[in-house]
């Protein structure tokens, strides 16, 4: 950058300007590229409630720790320089502490800029995050284990996880009562990976964008648009029909191939030997 | 270097060393003061002033938004909540008043370290250092703006020392000592004043709302300086000086009009004439008697 005695003659106030203006390009250029960066949000971190979008929360949130001050149960931290979070912003480990989902949502109260979204007023329409079983192979319930902390803990009770119950292919008699997470309840507060018995949670809650899926647009479920639609929307498939001999029917529903009683004896016995002794005349 | 011929030492030796140091340690209880009253609720659980000097809220009622910073989320596209404007402005309004870079001498943390390295930087009689041109910071505050403009984050507020300082006090400090110690290590070696006054754009800010401020110094008593120069070797904006000291002769009034001063008032104290003391921008006339008036504080 320039010096402060050159800028006498014209040519010389020109050099300054460019000095000055290079090196300061360069440090935006810098910062900019830095912001990026620092854009990327650790998927274990989570936003408080009503937090916005990451990249307008980022415009928005000016760092001042009030809503980190009104938490009452210390849940939220600010970044520290050299943390992996955009620094000074605030957020949350769910392992660590859990949001407990005031019904006041003293937070967003406490942000005076509008990065956790005022409009938020009934926490269970928070979205902090969404809950994912995410390792089936150390979920104790799938291994026919009954435990369910994750399902009894949950703010949102049978609604953001259910159990789903399976057969126990193991021992063949008993349920497995698999947690599934709903995510048209779960506000990713946390408290099912807080209280995860494992030594690492199976269960965890992850980003909105990272846990969700989408069906293509195209796809229509048929059960769901003839429920819809009071019927089928396709021509109904022709009954298929076995060409049987006299006296036999087949059910499709499960039964199988049904010989009537009035059919007399069966061709075939129960005993193989016995069809054979009766020779050729037999049939 | 003869003791006792430091910046300052003749006023020590006329009027006494609190007398000589009274604003720098009236500025350093300020300082210090809000710094308390910020670590008062995290420490002792005494809640009056709850954030950090980004945006407070003082006693559930009074809130308090730095105007740099809601600049910058306007910027990049946000609207701010009631509460956040109100807290902006007044903050604008007090530095109108007040002066906007009283901001820097009396509330800023970074201050403290720059002006250690500044005294040191003469003690150890460091003479040849870089010299970045003091319009720098006005561009440096042009990036930072336009950065939130482009990239629609407060891309400046990831390495701003002076909030980052800050809010590393109150809420845990992570590596921003280690941005303190490059800051005090700049100013000594690479570039005397470098930060504050050539580079840091938070100033550049506040001098800009400051150009109009109420408050300033004046060398009211200019006929009685003696060149001695201590004023400006104690002075972070010397240049602010010259006019208001020595422009009778051109019919420049006595008060320093710059919206660079600080007021930290340090030539006031350092000055054995008593030249210097705070005053309002209109009493500017060029023929003044040296009349009596009361102090202005800030």
């Amino acid at each position: 950058m320039a010096t402060q005695d050159t800028g006498k003659t014209r040519r010389g106030f020109l050099v300054d300007m460019a000095r000055t203006a290079c090196g300061v390009a360069l440090l935006g250029l810098g910062v900019g590229l830095y912001s990026r960066q620092a854009a990327s949000l650790p998927a274990e971190a989570l936003r408080p409630p009503g937090a916005l979008a990451e990249d307008d929360f980022l415009g928005a949130c000016v760092r001042c720790g009030l809503c980190v001050r009104d938490c009452p149960y210390d849940t939220l931290k600010l970044s520290e320089l050299g943390a992996n979070v955009a620094n000074g912003t605030p957020y949350f480990i769910a392992r660590d502490i859990p949001c407990e989902m005031c019904p006041d949502i003293p937070c967003i109260k406490a942000c005076p800029t509008g990065a956790l979204d005022h409009g938020l007023t009934d926490i269970d329409q928070a979205r902090m995050g969404l809950a994912v079983v995410i390792d089936q192979e150390s979920c104790i319930a799938f291994h026919g284990l009954r435990c369910e902390v994750c399902f009894n803990v949950c703010p949102v009770r049978g609604k953001a996880i259910t159990l789903d119950m399976l057969h126990n292919p193991r021992s063949g008699k008993h349920a497995l009562f698999i947690p599934v997470v709903h995510s048209d309840a779960c506000t990713g507060c946390g408290k099912c990976e807080k209280s995860c018995i494992l030594d690492e949670a199976a269960i965890k809650v992850l980003p909105v964008h990272l846990a969700k899926g989408l069906l293509g647009r195209h796809y229509r479920l048929g059960w769901k648009e003839k429920e819809q639609a009071g019927g089928s929307l396709v021509t109904p498939d022709t009954e298929h029909s076995y060409t049987l001999p006299e006296g036999m029917r087949y059910d499709y529903e499960g039964r199988g191939l049904i010989t009537e009683e009035s059919a007399g004896a069966a061709p075939y016995g129960d005993d193989p030997l016995e069809t054979l002794k009766r020779g050729r005349g037999g049939l | 270097m003869q003791p006792g011929k430091h910046p300052g030492s003749d006023a020590v030796a006329t009027k006494g060393w609190w007398k000589a140091h009274q604003w720098l340690l009236l500025r350093r209880a300020s300082q210090f003061g809000i710094l308390g009253l910020f670590l008062l609720g995290p420490l002792a659980g005494i809640w009056i002033v709850k954030g950090n000097i980004a945006s407070s809220l003082t006693l559930d009622v009074l809130p308090l938004t730095d105007p740099y910073l809601a600049l910058q989320v306007l910027l990049a596209g946000h609207s701010l909540e009631v509460t956040a404007l109100i807290g902006a402005a007044i903050v604008l309004v007090f530095y109108l008043l007040a002066g906007g870079r009283a901001y820097c001498a009396w509330v800023c943390p970074i201050n403290i370290v720059t002006d250690a390295a500044a005294w040191l930087h003469q003690r150890l009689g460091i003479k040849r250092t870089a010299q970045f041109a003091r319009h720098s910071r006005y561009w440096i505050l042009g990036v930072t703006l336009l950065l939130a403009l482009i990239t629609g984050t407060l891309a400046w507020e990831l390495i701003n020392p002076v909030t980052i300082v800050y809010r590393g006090l109150i809420f845990g400090l992570g590596l921003a000592w280690g941005l303190l110690l490059a800051i005090f290590l700049f100013d000594l070696f690479v570039s005397r004043r470098g930060w504050c006054s050539h580079l840091c754009p938070v100033g550049a800010f506040y001098s800009l709302l400051g150009r109009y401020s109420l408050l300033r110094v004046s060398a009211v008593a200019r006929s009685k300086c003696d060149d001695c120069m201590d004023c400006f070797a104690v002075c972070p904006e010397p240049q602010v000086i010259r006019p208001a000291l020595k422009g009778e002769a051109q019919g420049v009034g006595p008060v320093i009009r710059s919206g660079n001063c600080t007021n930290c008032g340090r030539c006031i104290d350092v000055c054995s004439k008593d030249v210097f003391r705070f005053d309002h921008r209109f009493d500017n006339s060029t023929s003044k008697p040296i009349a009596q008036k009361t102090e202005v504080m800030p």
